[in-house]
């Protein structure tokens, strides 16, 4: 017999995070099925996971450094040009899908909300693991063909830990209280997708911010993602630990976000379920 | 427990998309949308361990406050209280993903239950087992019958005795054998202490299960007490809304007489006798009897229907049947006219206390033109009589034969 369970709909904030733990196997068993769901009926399986960002990686690589001859400013390596593209687009992946998944999470798992009563707040929860697996993945093989080359950048590469949290919760908070949003105007999910294609080519992902006009430049610091994703740049390429006190702006629009979206989703989740 | 206080629900139609946002942007104050109350003001308590049914007319509210109580609907007033695990089999599925096997979709609604993943592998034989499932358990959901989804979605969520079990309508579906497993499961957990909140459209078994009944209309709780009485009531509305006529109940629960009809024909007199005509309310088992109702009427009626049913004293239907169905159906009547309608009929009961109710309408059945709807127009007593002791309601007649054989 389990302990008495309140009542989901009088789970305030504070008592979420407890009711997410108490139901941490329905967490890893949601991200297991999400995983098993996505590959079940393929034949390679989990290779996808790997296949498809690779694809990514060498189309840009092949395009930008060999047909377009893009190199990193001030270096002639071959290799330096890969590196930057995967110290941006993996931890940007891992933000969008953070951000999509989110966008569609109460849509997804409509049939659950509006069958099973469980503490919702294990949904967003769940989301965020299947992400930070999929990315650790992708990233650790990432960082073994980095000691392959001989260019893992040593103990700065832990930065990415503080980094990473700290842009998934700026995603989290982004993803969910769009999702809430988006469960009564559809148009916010049509949106966001345009939205997500101009976020990326306005964040130096691809190219280098040094190789754009200082006036564009100015524009391009008002993306929150430019600081993360140069932090993540100079990292593996320089090895250099990131400037924290520049990121003080970022921990603060995390804790509104993730403070907004939880609070819109406490007062809509009554007309959420009926609408959907 | 349960304690409903004051609940409503309601819902919002916008005329648009942009009205909604119209809303949102006018700070709540422009309200452009209809409310639809489906619930108003409904309270009760349910004592722990004490089994409710719910009735009422579709759209009455019934799933409504059921997945309220569940916890999957948040209520636009007031509020619920409950104790412990609240356990609600409210639509088939519990969310079952159809490419996972039975036995994977088994943990995820364990899981889903908040149990921990030590007793969900320590439950899973169990729940295996109760649904009968066998080799099926690791085919995935998807090569599943209706029936086999339910069984298994009623093994998992009663693997473990909830505090509260909520059930809607869901064992109307799955066979007959499925249904008597559940019923018996369920039976052994009120036994245990559960509370239980049960809608359903079966009126045998609301009245069986049940030690209350609350009738429900159009989200107003109209009516509570024992169930036959709610339900006698909830069938005399039943035919009331379609005649529009009035209702009565008066008396005692356990004495209460409803009766109902727009009073174009009315009993004037209803008896009971023994095959010599002398009236008598106690008879023995496999007597012979006669009924004689005299109507009158007040109209002048094609084809009447006469209607007798049967029940026993936990107001279950024994049996029930009329001049409709029998073909012996007059082809007018004429007002000012009484006409005397004997039935009779073999007493194949067996003892205990049984009462009659009688209807006169129009067609198969009561709810289309009701005249007169006479419920517990009166009660009698069978006894035993010279035949062997048995056991029930019904007296089948039982031939025996043994054939005895030498064992090789």
């Amino acid at each position: 017999m389990t302990a008495p369970r309140p009542l989901v709909a009088t789970v305030p904030g504070g008592l979420a995070l407890r009711a997410v733990w108490q139901y941490r196997g329905f967490v890893a068993g949601l991200v297991r099925r999400e995983f098993a769901a996505r590959y079940l009926q393929s034949v390679l399986g989990a290779a996808w996971a790997l296949l498809t960002p690779l694809a990514t990686i060498a189309i840009y690589t092949l395009v930008f450094a060999n047909v377009m001859g893009a190199r990193m400013p001030g270096t002639e390596d071959r290799f330096a040009y890969s590196v930057f593209l995967c110290a941006g687009l993996l931890p940007w992946n891992y933000f969008s899908e953070v951000v999509l998944r989110g966008l569609n999470v109460f849509l997804e798992y409509a049939p659950l909300l509006k069958k099973v009563s469980f503490p919702r707040s294990v949904l967003p929860v769940a989301l965020l693991c299947t992400a930070t697996l999929n990315f650790a993945i992708i990233f650790g093989l990432f960082l073994v063909v980095l000691i392959g080359l001989g260019r893992f950048p040593g103990w700065a590469v832990l930065a990415f830990v503080p980094l990473l949290a700290l842009q998934q919760a700026l995603a989290l908070g982004l993803g969910v209280l769009l999702g809430v949003l988006n469960v009564f105007f559809r148009d916010v999910g049509q949106a966001v997708g345009v939205l997500l294609q101009f976020w990326f080519w306005l964040t130096p992902i691809v190219y280098s911010a040094s190789v754009l006009p200082q006036r564009a430049r100015g524009w391009l610091a008002l993306n929150p993602l430019t600081a993360l994703v140069d932090a993540y740049q100079q990292i593996l390429l320089t090895g250099a630990w990131p400037d924290w006190a520049a990121l003080r702006g970022h921990a603060l629009a995390a804790a509104l976000l993730c403070g907004l979206a939880a609070f819109a989703f406490s007062r809509l989740q009554g007309e959420l379920v009926d609408e959907l | 427990m349960i304690r409903i206080h004051q609940l409503g629900k309601r819902y919002k139609r916008y005329p648009n998309r942009w009205a909604r946002l119209g809303e949102w942007l006018s700070g709540r104050r422009w309200r452009p949308y209809e409310e639809r109350w489906v619930l108003r003001d409904v309270s009760f308590d349910v004592a722990p361990g004490e089994a409710v049914g719910i009735v009422g007319a579709n759209g009455a509210g019934k799933s409504t406050l059921l997945k309220i109580v569940a916890g999957t609907t948040l209520p636009s007033a007031g509020h619920v209280e409950t104790d412990g695990r609240v356990a609600a089999l409210l639509e088939l599925g519990l969310g079952f993903h159809l490419d996972f096997t039975g036995r994977q979709n088994a943990i995820m609604g364990c899981q889903m239950l908040g149990l921990p993943s030590a007793d969900i592998d320590a439950l899973l034989p169990a729940i295996s087992d109760f649904a009968e499932l066998g080799e099926w358990m690791d085919q995935p959901l998807r090569s599943y019958s209706t029936g086999m989804q339910m069984r298994l979605a009623f093994s998992v969520a009663s693997a473990v005795r909830p505090a509260v079990l909520i059930v809607d309508e869901a064992l109307a579906v799955g066979d007959a054998y499925f249904q008597h497993k559940s019923m018996h499961r369920i039976r052994e957990y009120r036994a245990a202490g559960t509370t239980l909140l049960f809608v359903s459209h079966d009126a045998t078994a609301v009245k069986t299960l049940c030690d209350r009944a609350l009738l429900l209309d159009r989200g107003v709780l109209v009516r509570s007490g024992p169930p036959d009485v709610v339900l006698d009531y909830y069938n005399a509305l039943v035919a009331a809304r379609e005649t529009a006529a009035g209702i009565s109940q008066s008396g005692e629960p356990g004495a209460t007489v409803t009766r109902s009809g727009d009073g174009r024909a009315h009993f004037a007199a209803v008896t009971l006798s023994d095959a010599e005509g002398r009236r008598r309310l106690t008879f023995q088992v496999g007597e012979e009897v006669q009924l004689s109702c005299a109507v009158d009427f007040h109209a002048d009626i094609a084809a009447p229907t006469f209607g007798l049913l049967i029940r026993d004293r936990l107001g279950n239907d024994v049996f029930g049947t009329n001049t409709f169905h029998l073909g012996t159906s007059p082809d007018r009547a004429a007002a000012g006219e009484q006409l005397v309608v004997t039935f009779r009929f073999r007493l194949a009961l067996g003892a205990g206390s049984y009462a009659i109710s009688v209807a006169a309408h129009t067609g198969d059945v009561h709810s289309a033109d009701n005249f007169d709807w006479w419920d517990r127009a009166l009660v009698f007593e069978v006894v035993p009589g010279s035949e062997p002791f048995f056991m029930g309601t019904t007296h089948l007649p039982v031939a025996v034969s043994i054939d005895r054989r030498r064992s090789a």
